[in-house]
């Protein structure tokens, strides 16, 4: 009887082939959106982790403020005092480099690029994974002294210089002349889509009497030593900042202290923010190709209530009909949902590629839409044949 | 009469449409009784319950009160399920709407009622081909309901309710679509089967050429049984 009503159900999905493609194509289209969405936005979630993870795991981030972002209440900047009695008053650190930005113009010749000039001292690189392809780092007269140097990220390279070697040459920022002695080797783009070679870095001193005119540091990178805790050190951070920031016993801190892992945690929770956005807008587009499945499958009710009182008549027991549906309304979905998880799959792997994230295969996810196609697919396919093969066959005959 | 039980008896049968206020009686108690081999017409003017009559002889629909018995089996008695086995295992129809499925072939909408009996893809096409040859459509086994005429389309469904050679064809008005022409072709094909396979028929028409292929001519008026003879040619 089974393998009957296999061949009767797929005779139906034959005959009835326009149908059947669109309700197939409705949960084609529902599916890859969904598994697409969330697929990228896993492997987005996945980079930004994995890079900061690549920072190492001794690195400690100290920014003024409790929070990132809006909403973030103006705190004080740190001054080049908190970084010397974070170098020497704090044990277990290795290195510390402070940070401070500011947007320019860079000129060479005819060329002309906006970029970030970054403010700091030569721990910056070893701290920031950054390798020299060319050139030097800054040399402590330099910075002690504020001189016009530079170290040039890769995109800057490409875009004052083109072709030519850009050590021993000199670009213009504002107005003032810099020697560009070092070229760092490109990183490529960051996860969260920033190009990370778009990137100018000078001594602080420079910066801050050239650039920003005041003596603010935005932020310290501080690595720890191998073997010193990393705790402890941040312990250390905690109690001197307050002190030097004349925090009361009652207050609340007014900077923060991160180690990687909370900036991964922050990072990657936007990302996940984003993914969730992603695959709820994606879950809507399963949902309208649900309901265009519905529409077609009530539209065609009357003509099936004819067909079921058809069948009923020449000799079929209800439940042979019923299960005819049942395999029909099955073998399109999961037709559809399998298709979909094909495409979802191609897609992914396509637009991973191009947005230079990992592929990462999520089986919830493909199970997850596919038990919801089908579970579309049984819903509007089967119940309205249920009613039909109840009705006395002359009944479901006669429909109208 | 003979003093054996006849294939199908209706005693007292009832049918009453709508519930409450909106009541309709169509079948105001049926008393018939019909041999194995007949053929017999019903006629009778329009609402007086033909067709309700028959599609409670075809367990297509039940009646409200009344004894239905098929080979001394009370009808009225059994589940849902047993009066589509009956069906399946003794009865054909043919409609007056041909009822064939849509964008199927006529070979298998012949097959179908095979299939649902369980048939080997081997023998049901056999079968199939054998009843289409039979009601004069080889050749055209591979035509949709959309391809074929009218005439076409009747012994379609003529071969698919003989196919599984039933006990009794049920057919209510099959000529009311078709020209004088074809209807007598049908009628040929109908009779044919009865004579030659010994199939029971039961057949509504309102015109008094075809009901004279019957053998016996069954009169409903207001829901009841108005007159009953044999027809004088068959006589
Ligand atoms: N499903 C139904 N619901 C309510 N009333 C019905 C239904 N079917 C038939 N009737 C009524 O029952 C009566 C008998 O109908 P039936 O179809 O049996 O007549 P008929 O003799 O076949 O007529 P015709 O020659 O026009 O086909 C009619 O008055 C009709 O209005
Ligand atoms: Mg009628």
């Amino acid at each position: 009887m089974l393998w009957n009503t296999l061949l009767l159900a797929l005779r139906a999905i034959r005959r009835n082939l326009m149908r059947s493609f669109l309700t197939v194509l409705g949960i084609v289209i529902g599916v890859a959106a969904v598994i697409t969405m969330v697929t990228l936005g896993n492997g987005a979630t996945r980079s930004v982790s994995d890079q900061i993870s690549g920072m190492g795991s001794n690195l400690l981030m100290v920014l003024p403020g409790q929070r990132f972002g809006p909403g973030a209440e103006a705190a004080p900047a740190f001054k080049s005092a908190d970084l010397d009695a974070v170098r020497t008053q704090i044990s277990g650190i290795e290195r510390v480099a402070p940070v401070a930005n500011k947007t320019a113009t860079a000129v060479f010749q005819a060329s002309n690029w906006s970029t970030v000039i970054t403010g700091s001292n030569s721990d910056y690189f070893p701290a920031g994974n950054w390798v020299l392809a060319a050139g030097r780092s800054f040399s402590e007269t330099e910075e002690r002294a504020g001189k016009a140097v530079c170290v040039i990220g890769d995109t800057v390279r490409e875009k004052l210089f083109g072709r030519q070697n850009p050590v021993g040459s000199e670009i213009r920022i504002k107005q003032f002349a810099c020697e560009v002695i070092g070229l760092l080797k490109p990183k490529g783009q960051s996860a969260m889509g920033q190009d990370q070679d778009d990137i100018v870095v000078m001594p602080l001193r420079t910066v801050q009497r050239r650039l920003t005119g005041s003596q603010d540091i935005t932020r310290l990178i501080v690595s720890v030593k191998n073997g010193a805790s990393i705790d402890a050190v941040k312990q250390q951070l905690i109690l001197l900042l307050r002190e030097r920031r004349n925090i009361g016993e009652n207050q609340d801190d007014d900077f923060r202290v991160m180690d990687t892992r909370q900036i991964a945690e922050t990072l990657t929770s936007t990302t996940r923010i984003l993914t969730m956005l992603l695959g709820a807008v994606a879950a809507v587009s399963l949902l309208v190709g649900g309901i265009g499945i519905m529409n077609i499958m009530l539209v065609s009710v009357t003509e099936r209530t004819r067909e079921i009182g058809i069948r009923l008549a020449i000799g079929a027991l209800e439940r042979e009909v019923l299960l005819q549906f049942l395999i029909e309304a099955v073998v399109l979905s999961s037709l559809g949902g399998l298709i979909g998880i094909a495409i979802a799959t191609a897609a992914s792997i396509a637009l991973a590629g191009a947005m230079n994230v990992p592929y990462m295969f999520d089986a919830g996810i493909n199970l997850l839409s596919f038990l919801f196609s089908a579970a579309i697919g049984v819903i509007f396919g089967y119940f309205p044949a249920r009613r039909a093969a109840g009705l006395n066959p002359i009944d479901a005959l006669r429909h109208e | 009469m003979t003093g054996t039980t006849p294939l199908i008896r209706l005693t007292g049968i009832t049918k009453t449409y709508g519930r409450g206020q909106a009541t309709f009686q169509a079948l105001k108690g049926i008393d018939l009784a019909i041999e194995t081999g007949d053929f017999v017409a019903i006629m009778g003017p329009s609402g007086s319950g033909k067709s309700t009559a028959m599609n409670v002889l075809g367990c297509l629909d039940t009646p409200t009160s009344g004894r239905y018995e098929f080979k001394g089996v009370r009808v009225e008695a059994l589940s849902r399920n047993q009066r589509a086995l009956l069906r399946r295992r003794y009865l054909g129809f043919v409609f007056q709407g041909f009822n064939l499925l849509a964008r199927t072939t006529a070979l298998e909408n012949v097959e179908l009622p095979l299939i649902y009996r369980g048939e080997r893809a081997g023998t049901r096409h056999a079968a199939a081909r054998a009843a289409l040859e039979q009601v004069g459509l080889k050749g055209w086994e591979h035509h949709t309901p959309a391809e074929l005429s009218g005439g076409q389309q009747q012994r379609v469904a003529i071969a698919r309710a003989i196919v599984t050679r039933p006990a009794v064809l049920l057919a209510d008005e099959p000529t009311g679509n078709l020209d004088t022409r074809t209807s007598e072709e049908i009628m040929n094909l109908i009779g044919t089967f009865n004579r030659e396979q010994g199939i029971t028929v039961l057949m509504v028409t309102h015109e008094p050429d075809m009901a004279a292929y019957a053998r016996r001519i069954v009169r409903f008026l207001d829901g009841r049984v108005d007159s009953d003879r044999r027809s004088v040619e068959a006589a």
